[in-house]
């Protein structure tokens, strides 16, 4: 069988691959520029009228299996007058070849310059991306400033988790959109195809203003921010009549009616991911009080059992994925996971595809799930979340698990033929003291001594890993401060000793930690104001590139930015992260409305102080934390009690469809 | 897809099978592999008209169905041209020798064709590669059994405006394998020849080596004994 490789794709009138090409061959792995996915779309940019760039700010091998931007580039390319293309940031030796022959960012689909489109949408999971936007817009083109920008350069729209405080990135985007984006980008699309229908009437102003009107695209250059002498924030007023006060978050309800992605994208280039991912369910409630994620995405919305099935059978027909993950903030809480799994693994029993679940629960249950998603052959590792060492701690982050929970499970685990588990802790934690960390150990030290007792072998593994806490905006702990990052150090480095402190135990046990620097940078990115755009610009004009990459990553040169930009304003990288706020403090992203309402958010870090717990609102009543009401949603969740319909086995070879020629 | 590296391609090959139902013949063991072997494979941003691989599959299947399946399911820019039913033999063993072709933008032909000259007068030409085993040193001249500068006319794929030199080489399969970039490295050893611009290299084919010094086609033997496949 030969297969020839030079067939041409065709190339587009705008194309920038002329001159992209020959730099190609002096870069690290040129595949991730060169696209040409299957799923990938091109179409006619003259038939276009809305034209879409979408963006996820790191390296073509993360940015791509994105979800996020997968679902919008499909939804918007299935409009016929609508075209939208990708691009991810590029590595520092490309950027240095374009910078020195004038080759703008581009779009992996068709090599289109992203200046030439008219959105050019972001999407921001961490704000470690913020030095990667700049350079792609600096590399399309564009001014940095979006003042400075005219009606020739794209509207630069940023979405995903980290837009529910755009502040830092408040000077370099013109819009932001907050929350669910299948809906918002078909919204923003129709407000832009009327503008240009009307001939673009008041320029790229009047194209904002549309927008802002709509009360769910917030544009940062209508709001004026003004402060006290002090340094914090006096209010966040519109500068202009008819911008709204506060801009609400988008909520879209009913996920069965938003199968996507039912074309995921398959790269030749080798990915984080290598799978097909199926969202099982939207929003979390089970209110962890440091999770940014389960706070802005609530009410629970799941997608019905016979969704799933469907999706995951089209999916893998279609991108030849022989993995499958269910995705969602605590999988093994969705209504009828139980017979999800099963109904799955039977359908796929003696093929090779793999079932996983990212579920981190600690109870027997979540082992139940793993042990019937392993019936293919195939053990996926088990991983635990407690989160916190203490009881104590765990009162305090609303973590609902005794240490005999813990233990059981485990063992359970261990007695069900796991040899390796893994069990995630925070460090940093509002009120932890060094007695909290340390506890891990015990529990380590348990869990292996328990396993050892009970399979009566001494092959068995634990590896705990330790994530920094970084308070974020719209939890309870937005009001809390940072723990310096010497401290956190310290703290990593008893534990290591404690769970050495016995060599058998320590032996069966690895440790994985990240360092405290890279936290505090993260914590002032997440919880910082428009003053924190100028220490961005900075660290990115001295070369920060990839912050997410610890290689890439320089703690001194955020450390000096900020100690050079921030006196100007009376503050300093201390004031953003190691301090308390108080009740009354204005907060940076309080004119953004996630539905969350203040004062609950206020009382349940009043719970957290006083070791508190909350009940998760789908078992017990609605706790009032304002979301559906002022969202206008509710909680959506079965039993439907529907089974997954069996899968017709079709023999025989099959012609598929979607590589676009 | 010139940028595709060996193993991008072997990833997007066992998706495509699974996305055509090729009924594939699994390894044995705990963790299972498709049976699959390639035929030296083209280094990576190198375009090729001629790669080949076997197929090791469960149970017999129509060789035009299953090339017009697998062509269906690859990505644009692989395609599939031929399948054949193995009449037995490894189809590693059957290649002996690779035919490139070099386009050398902005490189006067004149000057490539002195180089090539001075290139040929001599009996090894020594050059260096880092390989996975550390940067080595060795032969480019010897397995260089054909080595030509072709007259431009001969379609230079791109601007026709920029002069560009086309160099067409047939090189013997030796251990390590002497690639077309080390006969660029070989001339500049013997010439100093050096390409402002990225040359860009395409495989024309691969094959057993005829008396001629030819490469024939490596499916020749299959094709004689079975009755199905062509082109
Ligand atoms: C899979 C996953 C990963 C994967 C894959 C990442 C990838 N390439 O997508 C891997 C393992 C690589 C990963 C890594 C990390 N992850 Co992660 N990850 C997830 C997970 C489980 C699913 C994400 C997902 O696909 N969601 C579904 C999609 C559809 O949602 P979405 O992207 O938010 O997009 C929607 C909207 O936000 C919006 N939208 C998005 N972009 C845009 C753009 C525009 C213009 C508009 C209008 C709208 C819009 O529209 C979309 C559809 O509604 C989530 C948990 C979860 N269930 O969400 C965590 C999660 C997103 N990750 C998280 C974190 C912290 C990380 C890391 C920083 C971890 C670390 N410390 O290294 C890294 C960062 C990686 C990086 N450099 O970007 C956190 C985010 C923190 C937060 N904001 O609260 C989450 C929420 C987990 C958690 N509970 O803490 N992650
Ligand atoms: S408003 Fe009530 S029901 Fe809705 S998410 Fe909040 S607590 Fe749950």
């Amino acid at each position: 069988m030969s297969v020839p490789s030079t067939t041409p794709r065709p190339v587009a009138a705008n194309s920038v691959w002329p001159q992209l090409e020959p730099l190609l061959p002096q870069v690290t792995k040129p595949i991730q520029y060169v696209g040409g996915e299957l799923g990938a779309v091109v179409k006619d940019w003259d038939s276009a009228t809305v034209r879409w760039a979408l963006m996820y700010p790191d390296a073509y091998e993360v940015g791509l299996p994105n979800q996020g931007v997968q679902i919008l580039y499909e939804v918007l390319n299935e409009l016929p007058d609508v075209l939208a293309e990708r691009t991810y940031a590029v590595w520092p030796d490309l950027e240095a070849l374009m910078r020195a022959q004038g080759v703008p960012q581009f779009t992996v689909d068709a090599h289109r310059p992203v200046r030439d489109f008219d959105l050019f949408g972001i999407s921001f999971a961490t704000e470690l991306g913020y030095t990667n936007l700049l350079t792609a817009i600096d590399l399309a083109g564009v001014p940095l400033l979006a003042a400075d920008r005219t009606d020739a350069d794209p509207v630069i729209v940023a979405g995903g988790h980290a837009a529910f405080n755009p502040e830092p990135i408040a000077d370099f985007v013109d819009a932001a959109v907050l929350g669910d984006g299948e809906e918002a980008v078909l919204e923003i699309t129709t407000i832009v195809r009327e503008w240009k229908a009307e001939g673009c009437p008041g320029g790229r102003d009047e194209l904002l203003l549309r927008l802002a009107r709509t009360e769910s695209v917030y544009v940062p250059r209508f709001y004026d921010v003004d402060y006290l002498p002090d340094g914090r924030i006096q209010r966040v007023v519109p500068n202009r009549a008819d911008v709204p006060f506060r801009v609400h978050k988008r909520t879209t309800m009913d996920l069965d009616a938003w199968p996507y992605p039912k074309k995921p994208l398959v790269p030749l280039a080798e990915t984080v991911h290598e799978r097909y991912a199926v969202e099982i369910f939207r929003g979390c409630t089970r209110g962890c009080r440091f999770c940014q994620a389960g706070m802005i995405t609530r009410p629970v919305r799941e997608r019905s059992i016979t969704t799933v099935g469907q999706m995951v059978q089209q999916g893998l027909e279609f991108s030849g994925f022989h993995e499958v993950g269910l995705l969602s903030l605590s999988s093994a809480d969705h209504s009828e996971i139980g017979d999800m799994c099963s109904g799955l693994a039977e359908q796929y029993q003696g093929t090779n595809v793999s079932l996983s679940l990212p579920s981190t629960r600690v109870d027997a249950f979540n082992i139940d799930l793993a042990q019937e998603l392993s019936r293919n052959g195939r053990r996926t590792g088990l991983t635990f979340a407690p989160e916190g060492g203490s009881e104590r701690i765990r009162k305090v982050i609303n973590k609902m698990v005794s240490k005999e929970d813990l233990i059981r499970t485990v063992v359970t685990a261990y007695t069900n033929g796991w040899r390796q588990v893994k069990l995630y802790f925070m460090c940093g934690l509002p009120t932890e003291t060094d007695a909290d960390v340390l506890e891990i150990a015990d529990m380590a030290h348990e869990v292996i001594r328990a396993g050892r007792a009970a399979t009566g072998s001494k092959d068995i593994r634990c590896t705990v890993s330790i994530g920094g806490f970084v308070p974020k905006p719209h939890t309870p702990f937005q009001w809390a401060s940072m723990e310096r990052p010497e401290v956190i150090d310290h703290r990593l480095k008893l534990l290591k000793q404690a769970i050495n402190a016995d060599r058998s135990l320590g032996r069966a046990i690895g440790y994985r930690y990240h360092d405290g620097e890279p936290s505090l940078i993260e914590g002032l990115l997440s919880r910082g104001d428009r003053r924190v755009g100028a220490v961005i610009r900075r660290v990115w004009e001295q070369g920060g590139r990839f912050d997410g990459w610890s290689e890439h990553f320089s703690y001194q040169r955020w450390v000096d930015a900020a100690a050079e930009v921030l006196p100007g304003f009376g503050v300093d990288l201390d004031w953003y992260t190691t301090r308390q706020r108080d009740e009354l403090e204005v907060l940076p992203w309080d004119h953004l409305d996630s539905g969350l309402d203040k004062d609950w958010l206020w009382q349940d870090w009043q719970d957290s102080l006083g070791e508190y717990e909350q009940d998760d609102c789908r078992w017990t009543p609605c706790f009032d934390c304002g979301v559906c009401p002022t969202m206008d949603t509710e909680i959506q969740i079965g039993p439907t009690g529907r089974k997954l319909l069996p899968l017709t086995p079709v023999n025989g070879l099959k012609l598929p469809t979607g590589a676009q020629q | 897809m010139r940028f595709t590296s060996h193993r991008d391609f072997a990833r997007a090959f066992e998706r495509a099978l699974r996305r055509a139902g090729v009924p594939v013949a699994f390894s044995q063991g705990f963790t299972p592999h498709p049976k699959i072997s390639y035929a030296s494979a083209a280094p990576t941003g190198v375009a090729s008209e001629a790669e080949y691989l076997e197929i090791g599959l469960r149970e017999p299947v129509d060789a035009e169905q299953l090339r017009a399946a697998l062509d269906a399911a690859l990505s644009p820019g692989l395609d599939v041209l031929e399948v054949v039913v193995a009449a037995g033999g490894g189809l590693a063993d059957r290649i002996e020798a690779s035919h490139w072709r070099i386009e050398l933008p902005q490189v006067d032909p004149d000057i490539l064709a002195k180089a090539v000259a001075a290139f040929s007068a001599v009996e090894e030409v020594l050059v260096e590669r880092m390989t996975k085993q550390g940067r080595r040193t060795f032969d480019a001249r010897a397995a260089v059994i054909g080595i030509d500068v072709m007259s431009p006319s001969a379609t230079p794929s791109g601007d026709p405006a920029v002069p560009c030199a086309i160099l067409e080489l047939v090189v013997r399969q030796v251990t390590p394998s002497v690639r077309p970039d080390d006969v660029l490295s070989g001339l500049r050893v013997v010439a100093g020849l050096e390409p402002p611009v990225a040359p860009k290299v395409i495989r024309l084919a691969q094959g057993p080596l005829t008396a001629q010094g030819a490469i024939g086609d490596p499916l020749d033997a299959d094709r004689d004994g079975a009755t199905i496949g062509g082109r």
